[in-house]
């Protein structure tokens, strides 16, 4: 009798465990550690409605970035760490489009427009940079991604802005750190068809706007070509059995990612109602990065799913934190936690890159 | 020489990998100072042998051996090759394990190296000992002797023409005091003739001396000129045992391809005595290991040509020269167009397909479904399983008729797969391999190069696979030129076959030949 009852036992802890696999002990974890914070938010006198709104929101500046991740897995570039490349290119657009003269909408619209043309050429400069180190394109692309910054951080103050929205007060050149864009481009998506229910506030254009881009993503992968970068990202020496020019598929992922980084910035942006200039970007690639490998995504496979689920996951943690600790302790720990868990993460899904079939 | 207990006695030995039988009841004697010639076809296992005796980590992590190996009358059982080494066991492997910087001293001595007591020692331990130079060039001195060829004991290694590192690393298992049996796996395979006679003689040194000596060689002529006996195996079986002066190269080489069993019945046609269809003139390819030297062959149009040859010879480098997947020159001409080399895109598009030999690495998507891995190159290159959308500006994949396509290949070739879905690298190695097939039957192909198709899968898809081919063949008047390492295989299916040897074509025979001929052209030009 008692065999039975251990040997039942055991397969339910076999299927748990397999459950736990396939799902991920990190993502898992962060999954329960969000739902109790659901849980414990009331009782610290936090609104739940108002938490659900901020989850929502951050949720919608911060998707198109991680989106971006998604044409360098597929073709086996890996995670893009160099994301500063392309918002680089967006802060381009953002900044050129204010200084010369467009407002509201349509300054986001031009930003776009202007920040194309910067997306592909940096975006080639780095996809021919990473054809020539395969193997070693995450590494590479950080350092990319920080001379890129550093190189900006110059060019913000030399090249010839003049408007004074941005530029310095007292010099009239160069621009400032950071500057607010309620007169261009601020909430221009987030605003679009908003939806407010008592406290719950439902930035619908800024979450359209992400789904527009998400279904191109999707469909993409479903061409012929997306087809292709899938399978170079698989296995190289296939797809070059089969006639593919590897070389050229690389690329191309590598300029969509950068391009979406550009509009991603641009997007956080008209959420976040500031553009911030110089070392700011630094920190965008990080965040973006753990995302969409708490999404469930791995170095060489990702999908929009991830893409959805990581996002919520990772903005919910960073948002709702802050306020239940303050909350219950009267300390925020948010930052720390934040790091810890978006670094924890990126190495997580590093050691297990070896897990990939070859 | 000792006659009362051979050195080495090897009893009743078996070893399976992963169910698969790779050696079956060995039994070998060899006394002291005799010298064994071990002559088999690839994959006969002669290396798994060896690797059993030199207490190789992988034969312990593929679950041990059977039987016992007997060294001076005493079973033993060795964990590593320190404890083969210990028991005076050396072996020189084909490829080089030497240190470039090094001198040849230095690397024949290594980590055996005669010391001199240093202060430092008494109170860090012998680490700190200094290297006893003197004593150490005098020792590399009498191995190099021993040898009987004589090699710069100062030169460093990365100065060294190949045959001298060969010669080197002879003279490490020679240094060593305990030295009884030493394994020579293919040492003339880099050497120049010159070189080869001078090796021979100093393993007629060594026998002198009571080494026992087990050399492993496709140079037929080398057995019979230096072993006191020989011993061929085919498909894990020690087919003969004889002393080397009662036999003679086509007797070996009959041992060594033909089979026991009398041949299963095979619907030989005559070979289509039709117009090539492809012409490939002084073909080289830069293929590590399988190195096309000068090839030129004529394929004829519906035909089945097989390509054979021990490896190493080149046979494998053909196909993937051709195909592009490797640097190549040369003049290839199909239907009489010029097929340019290195550009696998323009190979397929005048409708060439290759199915590699190398399936995990090149012939199969491992983490895609098998839809994908079925569909993908004709999608490619054909544009098939595609709906233009948008009045033609997006190709959107089809995936309906994706799987439908797939149906029908696991229907036709008998895949064992759980759905079209599954994951390539799920499925065992004999259904990859009709996966890679079907892959390069949905390309409907005119010509079609097949590389070892059975490497690696049980009986059953053997026959099933080599089946599939022929009907493609005979059904579709498609021309496949089949690369492999097994004659028997190639004279089951092809019209004729040419063997490769030595990176050129040493003869085309039709497949009714008896064995022993295509043995002889395998042999003819090795190097």
């Amino acid at each position: 009798m008692t065999e039975y009852v251990n040997e039942s036992s055991r397969t339910t802890m076999d299927k748990i465990r397999a459950v736990m696999k396939e799902f991920g002990l990190p993502r898992l974890i962060i999954t329960a550690f969000l739902l109790l914070m659901c849980i414990i938010a009331p009782f610290t006198g936090a609104n739940f409605w108002t938490q659900i709104t901020n989850v929502v929101n951050r949720f919608s500046w911060n998707a198109v970035l991680v989106l971006a991740m998604v044409p360098m897995v597929h073709s086996g570039c890996g995670l893009n760490f160099g994301l500063p490349v392309g918002i680089i290119a967006g802060l381009l657009g953002a900044t050129l489009s204010i200084e010369w003269g467009f407002t509201g909408p349509m300054s986001f619209f031009m930003a776009i427009v202007i920040a194309t043309p910067f997306a592909l050429i940096f975006g080639l400069a780095y996809g021919w940079l990473l054809n020539k180190i395969k193997g070693g394109e995450m590494m590479i692309a950080t350092y990319v991604g920080f001379s890129m910054v550093s190189f900006f951080c110059m060019m913000w103050l030399i090249l010839p802005y003049k408007k004074p929205d941005m530029a310095w007060g007292f010099e009239g050149t160069g621009l400032r750190t950071t500057f607010p864009i309620d007169k261009y481009y601020g909430g221009v998506l987030s605003n679009f068809l908003k939806i407010q229910i008592g406290k719950l506030v439902i930035p619908t254009g800024a979450l359209l706007f992400f789904a527009l881009l998400a279904v191109l993503m999707w469909a993409f992968l479903h061409t012929k070509t997306g087809t292709a970068m899938t399978a170079v990202g698989s296995n190289p020496t296939f797809a070059t059995a089969a006639g593919i020019n590897v070389d050229k598929i690389r690329m191309l992922s590598v300029v969509m990612s950068t391009w979406l980084a550009a509009v991603g910035i641009l997007v956080y942006e008209q959420g976040f109602g500031f553009v911030q200039l110089y070392n700011a970007p630094f920190n965008m690639a990080l965040p973006a990065v753990s995302a969409i490998l708490i999404g469930g995504a791995t170095a060489n496979k990702a999908s929009i799913t991830n893409v959805i689920i990581g996002t919520i996951l990772f903005q919910g943690m960073v948002t709702m934190t802050p306020t239940v600790m303050n909350g219950l302790i009267n300390l925020d720990i948010s930052e720390v936690l934040r790091v810890v868990v978006s670094n924890g993460m990126i190495l997580y899904a590093l050691t297990r890159k070896s897990e990939v079939t070859r | 020489m000792s006659s009362q207990t051979p050195l080495l006695e090897l009893k009743n030995i078996k070893k399976d990998f992963f169910g698969n039988q790779v050696l079956e009841d060995i039994n070998l004697t060899l006394d002291e100072g005799e010298v064994l010639g071990l002559v088999g076809e690839n994959g006969a296992g002669k290396s798994t042998l060896m690797k059993i005796l030199f207490g190789m980590n992988v034969i312990r992590e593929t679950g041990g051996y059977g039987g016992d190996v007997v060294l001076n009358g005493q079973v033993v059982h060795f964990n590593s090759p320190f404890d083969a080494l210990e028991a005076g066991i050396g072996m020189v492997h084909q490829e080089f394990s030497l240190i470039p910087g090094f001198t040849a001293t230095e690397n024949i001595l290594l980590n055996r190296e005669p010391q001199k007591k240093s202060v430092l020692a008494e109170v860090f331990g012998d680490r700190l000992n200094t290297l006893d130079r003197k004593d150490m060039d005098a020792r590399s001195e009498d191995a190099i002797e021993r040898m009987g060829v004589h090699i710069e004991g100062s030169m460093s290694i990365s100065d060294m023409p190949v045959g001298h590192k060969q010669f080197t690393e002879i003279a490490r298992e020679l240094s060593k005091e305990q030295l009884k049996l030493l394994i020579l796996d293919e040492p003339t395979a880099v050497l120049t003739e010159q070189e080869a006679l001078a090796l021979l003689e100093s393993i007629r040194g060594m026998s002198k001396r009571g080494i026992s000596v087990i050399f492993i060689t496709h140079r037929l002529q080398e057995i019979l000129d230096v072993c006191n006996k020989v011993a061929i195996m085919r498909d894990g079986v020690l087919v003969q045992e004889v002393p080397a002066s009662q036999t003679s190269i086509p007797e070996l080489t009959r041992w060594m391809v033909g089979r026991s069993v009398a041949n299963a019945a095979v619907d030989r046609r005559e070979p289509p005595a039709t117009e090539p269809i492809m012409s490939i003139r002084k073909l080289w390819v830069d293929m590590p290991g399988e190195t096309v030297r000068n090839v030129n062959l004529d394929v004829r149009r519906g035909e089945i040509l097989g390509i054979g040859g021990l490896a190493g010879q080149g046979k494998l480098g053909i196909p993937n020269g051709v195909m592009g997947l490797y640097q190549a020159g040369g003049k290839v001409t199909f239907e009489g167009q010029d097929i340019p080399l290195n550009a696998p895109r323009k190979c397929l598009d005048a409708s060439l397909a290759f199915v590699s030999e190398d399936r995990r690495g090149v012939g199969l998507l491992l983490d895609e479904s098998l839809e994908w891995n079925v569909s993908f190159p004709a999608m490619q290159i054909h544009g098939e399983f595609l709906k233009p959308l948008l009045g033609g500006l997006v190709k959107w994949r089809d995936d309906k008729a994706i799987r439908e396509t797939t149906d029908r290949y696991i229907d036709e070739l008998k895949i064992k797969c759980t759905s079209s879905k599954q994951k390539a690298k799920e499925l065992s190695g004999g259904n990859q391999q009709k996966i890679c097939l079907a892959k390069a039957f949905a390309l409907k192909p005119k010509f079609l190069f097949v590389s070892e198709p059975t490497r690696g899968i049980d009986v059953g898809a053997k026959a099933l696979v080599l089946e599939a081919l022929k009907k493609f063949n005979r059904d579709n008047g498609i021309t496949i030129v089949m690369i492999s390492s097994e004659l028997e295989e190639l004279r089951q299916i092809c019209d004729r076959i040419a063997i490769v040897s030595g990176g050129r074509i040493a003869g085309i025979l039709p497949a009714s030949q008896p064995s022993e001929e295509f043995g002889a052209l395998m042999v003819s030009s090795v190097v």
